[in-house]
């Protein structure tokens, strides 16, 4: 039942994408994201997508792959297009009973149904190209600045390692409990909402148990193994940039100061 | 009446590359009343193979018959099936979820839809035939039991639902000899006093050689041999080849043969191995 979730999942391969300093990637996924609201006009999106484009050939991601990514958002996809078509007052082009369609709605629903899938494939890339501890090393070294502040960024970047990890493992406990508790009668599927609410505490009571109990286990053998979080904390892979990551960075930077650009040209 | 499987397969991820077959054409037939074992490695099949046994997998190809009663036909109800079949998972503790041990034994009976005096007379009955005192432990809360009275509770609620066949799945798993003698003589206890159809599932030779009349040994997904404890311990090369061995008690009386002393060896415990071990260096000391 949770096969099909592919948001945040990663595609291991090796490609130039892949092969990028996460840090660099981002930032970059954050610009990317700017930029999506900065542009006002449909050309600009034909640099935003030029640019997503030439990501997603460098890393070598099936598109197919990049699309299914947009499967759980469809339907919000769908209703922000038609409010937008039907919720814009303006010329009307076309009347559907009490509902006009105008020519702004129609433009706004264009823009903001393409705004939201290429934000989507935009930090779908990130994750798809770059591993989850990776993205948590990141992530930390990103954060470390503002450890000053008293941000306890090692921390933080650990408890997403460990969240992550333990993705896959519970849905596996979730799926046996289930099983266990269907051999003993139970009934997941059929009866109202309150039934259907009531027959998932067999469920729940046992998962989490077992997630408390993976927790604490988790904790003592960390313990027991000296783990001290940050401070003077050595690493086994030091993030480091390279000649690929400068090739990257000029590319974005050129991105952003076209997109700057059209706002002001067209 | 039994449980069948015909020509029964089911295949992992279909129509990918990394497509496996999961239990490939089996054929065999558990009748009731019977004390059977099916042993096999990790990732054998044998889990795979005991969840068709109750529905709760479907079958890709082939079929399952229950007490008369296909898988495949529409008219098979599936809660039905899982009251006949009753199904003891892996480490059944984790299952545990209510506040007393009697909330939780009564879950199955409860879904069943049975009558409150009902449920309660098949609680008792369930909590005692697992070797509980029934007044003593009814209240507690299933949390603060050891790790193998949990493990007798849970067995317990499945139990509960009256189930004419009973698979339990390693039910040894992970506890120390004391526990896993305790679960054993227990089992060996209600297949004696209810009659009910056991089926033991485990990788381990030692467990399954002292209680079942039947053997089945899964390998790779395939019915590799079937037969009984006697005839499957005297392939013990065959055995070894798919990295099975023969329990250390036969190994030993055959290893006695070998170095020629007159000795039985359709021995599979300890016990009886120690009488005829005395027996034998008893003729020969006389001698």
């Amino acid at each position: 039942m949770f096969k099909n979730i592919t948001i945040g999942q990663h595609y291991p391969i090796e490609s130039f994408i892949h092969n990028l300093d996460p840090r660099l990637k981002i930032v970059i996924t954050f610009l990317f994201i700017i930029s999506l609201f900065i542009i006002n006009n449909f050309l600009a999106y034909s640099l935003v997508v030029l640019f997503i484009g030439t990501v997603i050939i460098l890393s070598k991601v099936p598109f197919l792959m990049v699309l299914k990514g947009l499967k759980p958002i469809f339907i919000i996809i769908i209703i922000t297009f038609l409010i937008n078509i039907f919720m814009t007052s303006g010329e009307v082009l076309y009347q559907l009973g009490p509902l006009d369609i105008t020519r702004e709605g129609l433009r706004q629903a264009g823009f903001m149904g393409l705004r939201l899938i290429l934000l989507i494939i935009g930090t779908s890339m990130l994750t798809l190209t770059t591993s989850p501890i990776l993205l948590t090393d990141g992530i930390e070294s990103l954060l470390n600045p503002y450890k000053r502040i008293g941000l306890p960024a090692h921390e933080l970047a650990m408890m997403m390692t460990i969240a992550l990890r333990f993705i896959p493992t519970l849905m596996e406990e979730t799926e046996k409990i289930m099983k266990a508790q269907k051999a003993r009668g139970a009934d997941f599927e059929s009866g109202h909402l309150l039934k259907r609410a009531k027959s998932l505490v067999p469920l729940l009571v046992p998962l989490f148990v077992s997630a408390f109990r993976r927790a604490d286990e988790l904790a003592m053998a960390m313990e027991a193994r000296c783990y001290r979080g940050g401070e003077n904390r050595t690493r086994m892979r030091e993030l480091g940039y390279t000649r690929k990551d400068v090739y990257a960075g000029v590319f974005t930077f050129i991105y952003m100061a076209l997109i700057i650009t059209s706002r002001f040209i067209w | 009446m039994s449980i069948k499987t015909v020509n029964l397969i089911f295949k992992y991820s279909e129509g990918t590359q990394f497509e496996t077959r999961a239990l490939d054409d089996i054929n065999i037939e558990i009748k009731k009343g019977d004390f059977v074992g099916i042993i096999g490695h990790t990732g054998s099949g044998k889990s795979t193979l005991i969840q068709h046994f109750n529905g709760l997998m479907k079958p890709d190809k082939g079929d399952i018959i229950i007490e008369g009663k296909s898988l495949k036909a529409k008219s098979t109800k599936l809660k039905l099936i899982r009251q006949i079949v009753g199904l003891v998972f892996q480490y059944p503790e984790y299952q545990l979820f209510e506040e007393t041990v009697y909330k939780d034994v009564a879950y199955g009976p409860i879904n069943l839809g049975l009558k409150d005096n009902e449920v309660e007379e098949r609680v008792k009955y369930a909590i005692e035939l697992v070797g509980f005192d029934y007044k003593e432990v009814k209240d507690k809360s299933p949390f603060d039991l050891s790790g193998g009275q949990k493990r007798r509770i849970a067995i317990a609620g499945v139990l509960a639902m009256k189930p004419q066949y009973l698979i339990l799945d390693e039910p040894t798993a992970g506890l120390d000899p004391a526990g896993r003698n305790e679960i054993l003589s227990q089992v060996e206890k209600l297949h004696r006093k209810s009659g009910i159809t056991v089926i033991l599932v485990s990788h381990s030779m030692e467990d399954i050689a002292r209680l079942v009349k039947h053997i089945f040994v899964l390998n790779k997904g395939k019915l590799y041999m079937e037969g009984t404890p006697k005839e499957i311990y005297s392939q013990s090369e065959e055995l070894k080849k798919i990295g099975l061995g023969v329990p250390q008690v036969v190994e030993i009386m055959k290893e006695l043969k070998k170095k020629g002393f007159n000795i039985n060896t359709d021995i599979f415990n300890i016990q009886d191995a120690r009488d005829e071990i005395i027996r034998v260096l008893g003729s020969n000391l006389n001698v």
